[in-house]
């Protein structure tokens, strides 16, 4: 419906610009629809290697010898690596990408040093000519471990008597600062005013635990790249990742090279939503095809992505929310333990922050801790932290509106963070949509629709800062006036298209003028990865300067061709304009173009930028499930995602990304969990067994934007791709605590756990 | 002069335990300067490590924004995303 809804707007002449707003047909469209796009495991290189990563079958084992003879003796080995073969890294922090990264974690995260950490943790690599080799020498390298007791459960692994991962962590944040190792590696908290007064002013209080399980970003392109090495010491890597300049810096860090002799080119992508923000085969494909001399390919299996990239972090929340007998609330606490995998670095800060932060709440403490288990490092996940700590906040709400007789809705309406309301995390918010997107959820056909027998309607919302950063982006002008832009962050979910929306609109040419081109290393200024929904915003303000500069350009170009003074050029239209011409007279782009050489040459423009101003996103999701109380079987009915997208530049995009956003988060409400056995090791490694919602498990989901623009963007862009993944969990436990008549507080409500709890209750 | 305020766990290391100061300064590099003077220690964990929001807008990579006398400037995590 918000589809039909969006389009009828524009028919309607209500967008106020020529190209912003429409839904062109997307640049990579005909290349991905015919399988001719190139992804990361789609190069191949003459007399290339095939490499093999052998890989810990122990949860928590110290590693006491590594023999690779046998291997290397093995006809059509060319390279064996091991840790050995990579520098020893201190515990420096250099921030590349979105955050400070530990490159002595990421180094050991690589490739296994002294214990291997997790089931599926990197403790070798080997390249042979062929597959079947490659294979047969992974079998052979001969690997001693004293396997030793393994922790999962961040509950589990916060005990004295845990199995300890990492002799030197020392939990962080405490006073005094303690004296012997933890798993906990570090105290987080977050607050404003006094939640023992506001308590104690509070007529009704509900308080909660809640538990969600570790959950994989299931993108559908596993890891993959190609490596070439050659004897000047420059390595050249193709590789789908979120960001090509997050490879080439971590790359070279990780094996001691200067980062100009680390070329990225960056393949199409399939999927990332965070998961590939960070590198695992780049780095060891370096060192085989260094240690061999030949190009190398690393490609992972289904198995490999699931026991050793990032999932995010399974946790536990305890929330407790206090109001006052009209829904006021004067008192939110929420205390969090999220399992971070083998390293520290979960994202339960960023829990601790977003939890209470759609609310206006004068009283509120958030605590979190960071915790280390035997598992695969967690890496970023679409708003980071924010749907465990939304899950519970958003799950204990529904109970206190039952408390309050009150209507949930009215209730989230009634204590709505607006502008200038003091956030749960401290600053003050700027312009926020918020309750606009509450006003749609009321006023949307979905929140008033009758159910049937064991249906139930839940709804939740949530939170995420958004972010901008280090950006680029440089556009040339052709002989003919159509406009290369050339930016350098993959294109994850529509980037080009609002690129060449943005040029376009700024340029007043027709979008078909346009080509969206992405950017290796060498060919590009620095930008921050793809991720925290960004690009639109950050790079497509660097667009936008870029395109001032031409049209700057342009202006001087046709004031030299009319002998005028460049004040008097206007640009209007996609054409200059000689304000001095009694005739109005005009130059097309293309006619400028035509005449380049004679003017000055070439006419390009580039924008290098730190883009500041990113606008916060809410959003709020109304879920319909149907129960099966024989079963436990839950079927969502009808789902409904509105976001405060600020404005959308593709339409289409924006929507997608509530879509996919939305069925993410069903899938971690109802199905996904990593599934362990009692030695610690991954059972559930393929899609077959772990379960994430298809097609045919869904109806279609409907999508409202609300448009409340971003001051910080000339066209009102907010980032939209994090805050559709927050609301789902809390807007489907909802539902089903409604329709079953029973709350469930662990996810995911799987239909033994439903069908547990409905006996459980009767 | 501005509010500032430390993120908990930073004042704990540093400013004990205080999270809330009064400090003038004209930009974000004035500020973390004179609270390295006033705290030895904190500005390199605050210049290497943290993002701030000024007046309620959030700036991933700070050194130069302007502060003004009435500005509140609070030490943030650096925020990442998927």
């Amino acid at each position: 419906m918000g589809n039909e809804e969006n389009q009828f707007k524009l028919a309607e002449g209500t967008n106020i610009y020529k190209v912003v707003g429409t839904r062109p047909v997307r640049p990579d469209g005909i290349e991905k629809v015919t399988g001719r796009a190139n992804f990361g495991a789609d190069m191949s290189l003459p007399g290339m290697l095939t490499g093999r990563i052998v890989r810990s079958p122990h949860a928590h084992a110290k590693i006491i010898s590594i023999n690779t003879d046998k291997a290397l003796a093995l006809p059509g080995v060319k390279a064996v690596v091991t840790s050995a073969d990579f520098p020893e890294i201190g515990p420096k922090q250099r921030g590349a990408g979105e955050a400070p990264v530990s490159f002595r974690d990421l180094s050991r995260n690589v490739m296994a040093r002294d214990k291997a950490l997790y089931d599926g943790h990197a403790v070798a690599a080997v390249a042979a000519t062929t597959a079947a080799i490659a294979d047969q020498a992974a079998a052979l390298i001969e690997i001693e471990y004293e396997v030793l007791p393994h922790v999962l459960i961040a509950a589990e692994a916060m005990k004295p008597d845990a199995p300890v991962l990492h002799d030197d962590m020392f939990t962080k944040g405490l006073d005094p600062k303690p004296d012997i190792p933890s798993n906990v590696s570090q105290r987080f908290q977050f607050g404003l005013g006094d939640t023992d007064a506001g308590f104690r002013e509070a007529d009704v209080v509900v308080e909660y635990d809640f538990t969600t399980q570790c959950v994989h970003q299931g993108y559908i392109e596993p890891h993959a790249c190609v490596v070439e090495t050659t004897e000047d010491g420059m390595a050249t890597v193709w590789a789908s990742s979120q960001g090509q300049f997050m490879v080439r810096n971590y790359s070279a860090t990780l094996c001691g090279m200067d980062i100009s002799k680390v070329r990225v080119l960056p393949a199409e992508i399939g999927g990332g939503f965070g998961g590939k923000t960070t590198v695992y085969l780049e780095p060891v494909a370096i060192m085989l095809s260094r240690k061999s001399g030949k190009p190398v390919k690393l490609v992972m299996n289904r198995e490999d992505v699931f026991r050793a990239t990032g999932p995010t972090s399974g946790g536990h929340a305890h929330a407790k929310i206090g109001a006052k007998k009209d829904g006021t609330i004067v008192a939110g606490e929420l205390t969090m333990e999220y399992e971070a995998g083998a390293f520290a670095g979960s994202p339960v800060q960023f829990g601790c922050m977003t939890g209470f932060a759609p609310y206006d709440i004068p009283n509120v403490k958030a605590v979190g801790y960071d915790v280390v288990v035997n598992r695969p490092k967690v890496a970023a996940y679409r708003a980071p932290g924010a749907p465990v700590a939304a899950f519970a906040v958003e799950s204990a709400l529904d109970e206190l509106a039952k408390k309050l007789a009150m209507d949930p809705l009215e209730l989230r309406e009634k204590n709505a963070a607006t502008e200038g309301t003091q956030a749960a995390y401290g600053p003050k918010f700027q312009r926020i949509g918020y309750l606009e997107t509450l006003e749609a959820a009321k006023n949307h056909p979905h929140w008033s629709a009758p159910l049937g027998p064991n249906q139930g309607r839940g709804i939740a919302s949530g939170f995420w800062f958004n972010i901008g950063g280090e950006s680029s982006a440089a556009m040339h002008v052709n002989e003919d006036g159509t406009v290369e832009v050339v930016t350098a962050n993959p294109d994850i979910g529509g980037s080009r298209a609002s690129m060449a929306i943005m040029a376009a609109e700024v340029l007043g040419i027709d979008v078909s003028r346009v080509k969206p081109l992405i950017a290796d290393t060498a060919s590009s200024a620095y930008s921050m990865l793809t991720g925290g929904s960004r690009v639109t915003f950050a790079v497509g303000k660097a667009v936008c300067e870029a395109a001032d500069h031409v049209i700057e350009e342009l202006r001087a170009r046709a004031a030299k061709l009319w002998d005028v003074d460049v004040e008097a050029v206007e640009w209007r239209d996609g054409a200059a304009v000689n304000t001095k011409s009694d005739a109005g007279e005009t130059l097309t782009l293309a006619q400028i173009a035509n005449s380049a050489g004679k003017t000055g040459g070439p006419i390009s423009g580039a924008a290098n930028i730190n883009a500041e101003g990113a606008g916060p996103g809410f959003g709020t999701h109304i879920c319909d499930v149907e129960v099966d109380p024989e079963t436990g079987h839950t079927s969502v009915i009808r789902y409904t995602a509105i976001q405060d997208v600020g404005t959308a530049i593709h339409p289409s995009y924006v929507e997608g990304q509530l879509q996919g956003g939305a069925v993410q988060g069903i899938g971690w409400a109802l199905n996904e969990e990593y599934v362990y056995g009692e030695d610690g090791c991954l059972q559930n490694g393929g899609f077959l067994d772990y379960r994430i919602p298809v097609a045919s498990d869904l109806p279609m989901i409907d999508t409202v934007l609300v448009e409340v623009p971003n001051p910080g963007h000339r066209f009102g862009v907010r980032g939209v791709g994090e805050v559709p993944i927050i609301p789902p969990l809390a807007a489907v436990a909802n539902a089903v605590a409604a329709a079953a008549g029973v709350r469930v507080t662990d996810l995911p409500i799987s239909p033994p756990r439903l069908l547990a709890a409905i006996d459980g209750a009767k | 002069m501005a509010k500032i305020v430390l993120q908990t766990e930073v004042a704990a290391v540093f400013a004990a335990g205080e999270t809330e100061h009064d400090i003038d300064a004209a930009n974000v590099r004035q500020l973390i300067n004179r609270l390295d003077e006033r705290f030895p220690g904190i500005g390199e964990r605050l210049r290497e490590r943290t993002a701030v929001a000024i007046d309620g807008e959030i700036f991933q990579d700070p050194l130069l924004q302007t502060i003004h006398p009435t500005s509140e400037v609070y030490f943030l995590p650096m925020i990442e995303g998927g």
